[in-house]
């Protein structure tokens, strides 16, 4: 296939992403409207950043007039589950430049790892590209709307577009589990140990980047120790 | 406050870095299976994990967002692509907001 092919079918896959952004981002905006941000300082933000708890939370300590350390360390915290993502993305990136590498690095959202791990075989750069150039602007322009002009989306939109990240999620992780047990059970465990974890009292403090590291770890650890993959894809359980 | 522009700065160099660092410093194929197991299975636990329950959470009862997963499941598991899922979830908050409303 080829690079053009890759970047259309990433431009494809990128619009469930940008609509889901729109909903996100645009409540991002308000918020940073309520600290006193500009439209252009918000999107300044969400472009070069291109992340969404990341972004909440920064917003919370500028208007507590944090220091500068206090917000490094508060986006390592909470962005750190990119770095689990990344490395899981090198190994599907193996003949690739300097350059494509530094270039991909800024698209490893939540969003575009779930659709770049979901392609088969190794991933083109240029997959990624496409789905950053629908899914940036449309979380660099929602910012600005929000900040613009506060509440202009009806809440029921709002809300139905709240769930199609989710949904995205669903449509990448069900077709490979419904072909593999192991996969199947990995995804039932993951949730319903997601789920302890945000109801129990004191598991419940954990922030949600946290426990998606804690559990990524725990989860796909034991998943490699008791179904170890042989080959690329082909596990040898099957 | 400090300089906007400072933070904005801060944030998206550590932001940057934490993205950039395993793609520019593994850049060969791990030939370890138990480490390259790992990462074959590390999206699928970190997807489910952010999805369930914050799916529940998202919309305005959780009715509506247990409906969207719901659908979402069952046209994943048919094979719809990516973008009817995605839709179909969001056209099942919506019209069910508007009756249960």
């Amino acid at each position: 296939m080829s690079h053009k092919q890759n970047f259309v079918e990433g431009m494809r896959d990128g619009i469930p992403i940008a609509l889901g952004y729109l909903a996100v981002s645009f409540t991002l905006g308000i918020a940073c409207r309520n600290v006193g941000m500009s439209a252009l300082q918000a999107g300044v933000m969400s472009i070069s950043n291109l992340t969404s708890a990341g972004e909440f939370a920064a917003i919370g300590i500028m208007a507590a007039s944090g220091s500068y350390w206090e917000m490094a360390l508060s986006q390592l915290v909470i962005n750190l589950r990119y770095m689990l993502m990344s490395c899981s993305l090198s190994q599907k990136l193996p003949h690739v430049s300097m350059l494509h590498r530094m270039l991909v690095g800024y698209g490893v959202t939540d969003e575009i790892f779930g659709i770049a791990s979901s392609r088969p075989g190794y991933l083109d750069p240029f997959y990624v590209y496409g789905a950053v150039s629908i899914a940036a602007p449309a979380w660099t322009i929602g910012t600005c709307m929000g900040v613009i002009s506060g509440n202009v989306l009806p809440v029921r939109i709002v809300a139905a577009l709240s769930v199609a990240l989710y949904g995205m999620f669903i449509a990448i992780i069900v077709p490979p589990a419904r072909k593999d047990r192991v996969l199947a059970l990995l995804v039932g465990l993951s949730m319903a140990s997601s789920w302890i974890f945000s109801r129990l009292p004191a598991l419940s403090e954990i922030s949600s980047g946290m426990r998606v590291i804690i559990l990524t770890v725990v989860l796909s650890g034991a998943a490699a120790l008791l179904f170890p993959v042989r080959q690329k894809g082909e596990d040898v359980h099957a | 406050m400090h300089d906007v522009y400072m933070y904005v700065a801060v944030m998206a160099v550590v932001t940057y870095l934490i993205r950039v660092l395993p793609l520019t410093l593994i850049r060969k194929e791990i030939s370890n299976v138990t480490l390259r197991s790992f990462l074959h299975y590390v999206p699928y636990v970190t997807l489910s994990v952010m999805t369930f329950p914050a799916i529940l959470d998202a919309t305005g009862s959780q009715w509506s967002g247990g409906a969207a997963l719901a659908a979402a499941v069952f046209l994943a598991w048919r094979g719809f692509s990516l973008f009817s899922v995605s839709v179909a979830s969001c056209a099942v908050v919506f019209l069910l907001d508007l009756v249960m409303a």
